[in-house]
């Protein structure tokens, strides 16, 4: 009996250890600070206080027994952030009919997916876990600060941030409901018309309970809870934002004339190929695009696109963020966002803002992310070099004045949850086959919806 | 009168911009002076002039020149480098992913050695304007997909017959046969997959042995009247040495694999391509004494369990083992990445120089066209390009392009529709 007290002794005290309050004050000193919304400051000092950025500024008194990253010769930015990804959640898309408001990836995450490690390790703190495109009207999405290390799935879950739910329009709804089950919607109009009967049917049901809870006595029984109709009207009062992909310049004209027949303000288009096409019109509307640096060719929808797209968008007052919807392109959004300065020279700043603080806007979460502000979350990116040059390398990432990456002290295998029974090379193998990196459609083939296998279907 | 030339005029003006889908390349005698020359293998020159003469480079000077039948390009401020090699990609061979009647990279079955790249290579697809404006002028474009898909080409991104964009080299194609899981949505049962493998392993040891046989035969009979067997003969062509093996395998284990088939095999024309775990065991690698075609750079590591940065310091594990390598940057529409795929190498353990020779000379040496490829050397030709700064950077522009002494526009459709649409007219107001 004796023998079991340093066992218990060493339990509590390993309980103490994990109970202990994280590290979240920091000091970053002496690096070329890139504000984003505030110029640049050289040689300049962070302190991080109790996770929130506490003073920004040159010559600044590191705290007392406080972690000091030495920032000499290197380039501090706000930490990166994805208003696009599928990373840490496991399911994406609930494939089984053209609307299907009701899902929320928030329910299915995946706190050991390795993804938002490497994530982590391109800069990335913040990515916005969407539902697949499969559907007309698809899920809710999650917004993730990629708080790396904790095993519970809500840690995850960025207080605060807006909610917001995934549309799609074109090829993809076409061809999982029109072509793999011969239902509507087979075509653009068809898509057209289903947003439209959906929303008259959250006007329908949010009627019959304005109309109930006036007077009770008026009807024999209370209207249906229905969870679906529920999420359709919070789009109509604005509670939920529709994130939407998109490709060709007609449907994007469709959905923004759908928004202003029912009142729906904001809205940010997904991909936006064709975004350059209508810019104009994208800017009038007050809408918000979030694309890809360079993708094209992979379906025909993107064959007529451009990588200048960015440029034309943002040239034209289009508030632009550069997204990843890709596992491996997550990794290096800086370098995705600095392909703008090839492709129509935009300045730094304007395109170190489209993986920052363009973002942050179109996920609502401006005021605590998304640049270097005194008050703000304490997610800092570390950079070797200009994050725009094709040579730096992500040092440090900082989530709320937490270290999570560190290229010093990174080691290999960076999994939370290992398998005991995985072979090296066997059952964990994870390659990544191009021709199948296609997330937004992922989830679909096991419906059998999906032929074959092609090229990213984004 | 006048109104009928002004007629004509517009009308000229209309076909020579609507019609064409390309702008033409101009041809002749062009001097590019003032320039800082990336030889690549001859050091650099500080403001030296390159003359273009009969679609070679006609002459270096270490100095300002501006001979008389030349036409004048000022490059005060730029550099000049040779055109950079793509050592895999499926470019030309698929117009649009998803269109499955537009993709020509994959034939039906998985033995099929004699189909030919260069057959469907289409040289008046949207992709190679589009990606040769990175500096990207030379691409290996290779059919994919089972364990002997085809002949890969070696093309250039300019001319208007497959047989005018050819390069100069063939390789035959090989998926070393994969065994286990292929990825992570390989829902095969344990037993089917242990089947499948023992069946790709016997159709590719057949098919050697068949090629040997096919040899031994030829050499012991008179009249060589055998029947048509174009899979056999092309097998056959490696064994003879007159063609490149160009081996795809990445998996460590299929890499040792390959490594334990091939010294029995003793052929030496082989290029190992890919290798995406070659860093786990270089130095074997290196002891072969290929060359080796690495890359994509920008990719995930392979195993949940990887180092995330495994493919972006692969290359440099490699050379550093004393492996010969060039890059690739496994694209069909985005050939023109290479130089970014370079670039990540070069940080994370490559250098600039190496991994800029990673996509120059040494692409050329490992598949035997560096007599005229790889390099700005006189009387190599005329494949190279200026920009205003270090072409591994995205914010360098390249301005001046030529292939083959071909000026080639810096223009593709993705250019011209910024043109069109960035200022669109009507904007907003004018419906």
């Amino acid at each position: 009996m004796r023998k079991t007290y340093p066992i218990i002794i060493f339990s509590f005290f390993c309980l103490l250890l994990s109970a202990q309050k994280y590290d979240d004050n920091l000091f970053i000193s002496n690096g070329t600070i890139i504000t984003i919304t505030d110029g640049i400051i050289q040689e300049g000092d962070i302190i991080v206080k109790d996770g929130k950025i506490h003073k920004i500024g040159k010559n600044l008194k590191a705290p007392k027994d406080v972690t000091v990253i030495d920032a000499t010769g290197k380039y501090v930015m706000p930490g990166i952030i994805d208003a696009h990804s599928h990373l840490g959640i496991d399911a994406v898309n609930e494939a089984t009919a053209p609307v299907t408001a009701e899902v929320f990836t928030g329910d299915a995450i995946n706190p050991f997916d390795v993804g938002l490690y490497r994530a982590l390790a391109g800069g990335v703190t913040t990515s916005h876990a969407m539902h697949g495109s499969a559907n007309a009207i698809g899920g809710q999405c999650e917004t993730m600060k990629h708080r790396w290390g904790e095993s519970d799935p809500e840690m995850y879950k960025m207080e605060g941030a807006i909610r917001t739910i995934k549309f799609a329009l074109g090829e993809n709804p076409m061809r999982v409901h029109g072509e793999g089950r011969n239902i509507q919607p087979a075509t653009r109009m068809g898509i057209e018309q289903l947003f439209r009967s959906s929303f008259e049917a959250a006007l329908e049901y949010m009627d019959d309970w304005a109309a109930y809870n006036r007077d009770p006595s008026s009807v024999t029984e209370p209207p249906a809870y229905n969870i679906r109709l529920e999420a359709l009207s919070d789009i109509l009062t604005g509670e939920l934002m529709i994130h939407c992909h998109s490709y060709r310049a007609d449907e994007i004209l469709m959905l923004m004339n759908v928004c202003k027949d029912y009142g729906i303000e904001k809205i940010c288009f997904q991909h936006v190929n064709e975004g350059f096409k209508v810019a104009p019109e994208l800017a009038a509307h007050g809408a918000y695009a979030s694309i890809f640096s360079d993708w094209w060719a992979y379906k025909f929808e993107v064959y007529y696109s451009t990588a200048y797209n960015a440029t034309i968008l943002t040239k034209n007052g289009v508030l632009t963020s550069i997204n990843s919807d890709s596992r491996e392109l997550i990794r290096h959004l800086y370098h995705e966002a600095a392909k703008s300065q090839r492709y129509g020279g935009l300045s730094d700043n304007e395109a170190l803002r489209m993986i920052t603080i363009n973002p942050a806007i179109q996920l609502g979460i401006d005021d605590r992310v998304g640049s270097l502000e005194v008050g703000k979350d304490g997610d800092i990116a570390i950079f070797s070099a200009h994050p725009l040059s094709i040579y730096a390398i992500p040092e440090y990432t900082v989530i709320e004045g937490r270290i999570l990456f560190d290229r010093e002290n990174d080691p290999a295998d960076m999994r939370l949850l290992i398998d005991p029974e995985t072979e090296y090379g066997s059952s964990n193998y994870e390659e990544t086959d191009r021709s199948c990196d296609h997330q937004c459609l992922q989830g679909v083939e096991e419906l059998g919806l999906l032929i074959e296998c092609t090229n990213h279907n984004h | 009168m006048k109104q009928l030339l002004y007629t004509l005029f517009t009308l000229i003006v209309a076909c020579s911009t609507v019609s064409a889908q390309e702008l033409k390349g101009e041809y002749g005698s062009f001097a590019l002076t003032n320039a800082e020359i990336h030889t690549i293998t001859k050091g650099v020159i500080q403001s030296g002039t390159v003359i273009i003469r009969n679609g070679k480079i006609d002459e270096i000077y270490t100095e300002p020149n501006t001979p008389k039948d030349c036409h004048i390009i000022n490059c005060q401020g730029q550099r000049i480098y040779p055109g950079f090699i793509d050592g895999g990609t499926g470019i030309a061979l698929k117009e649009v992913g998803s269109v499955s009647l537009t993709n020509d990279r994959n034939e039906v079955g998985s033995f099929t050695p004699h189909m030919k790249a260069l057959t469907a290579v289409n040289p008046n697809s949207t992709h190679i304007a589009i990606n040769r404006t990175s500096g990207v002028l030379t691409a290996v474009t290779s059919p994919s997909g089972g364990t002997f898909p085809g002949q890969a080409a070696l093309i250039n991104l300019h001319g208007y017959t497959p047989d005018q964009m050819y390069a100069g080299w063939t390789g035959l194609v090989l998926n070393y046969p994969r065994t286990g899981k292929r990825n992570r949505w390989d829902q095969r049962s344990e037993e089917d997959i242990k089947k499948d493998d023992e069946k790709n392993k016997k159709e590719f040891n057949l098919a050697w042995e068949n090629a040997q046989r096919y040899l031994d035969i030829l050499s012991k009979s008179t009249d060589n009247n055998l029947d048509y067997n174009p899979e056999i003969e092309t097998i056959a062509e490696v064994l003879r040495g007159n063609m490149t093996l160009y081996l795809i395998v990445n998996r460590e284990k299929e890499i040792r694999a390959a490594i334990e088939w091939l010294n029995k095999l003793e052929i030496s024309n082989v290029v190992l391509v890919g290798l995406s775990e070659g860093w786990r065991l270089a130095d074997e690698i290196a002891q072969t004494g290929f060359p080796a075609i690495v890359g994509p750079v920008l990719s995930n590591p392979n195993r949940a369990y990887d180092p995330y940065d495994a493919p972006y310091a692969n290359a440099a594990k490699l050379a550093e083992a004393g492996v010969k390598i060039a890059l690739r940057s496994d694209q069909e529409e985005n050939v023109r990445n290479l130089p970014f795929h370079a670039g990540f190498a070069a940080a994370y353990g490559l250098g600039h120089d190496e991994a800029i020779k990673a996509i120059t000379i040494n692409s050329a040496e490992i598949l035997g066209v560096a007599d005229h490829l790889g390099s700005i050397e006189k009387g190599k030709s005329a494949n190279l390009f200026v920009c205003d700064g270090d072409p591994l950077e995205p914010k360098t522009q390249v301005t001046q392009i030529f292939i083959g002494g071909w000026n080639i526009p810096v223009s593709n459709r993705q250019i011209r529709l910024y043109e069109e649409f960035l200022e669109r007219d009507p904007g907003l107001k004018g419906k």
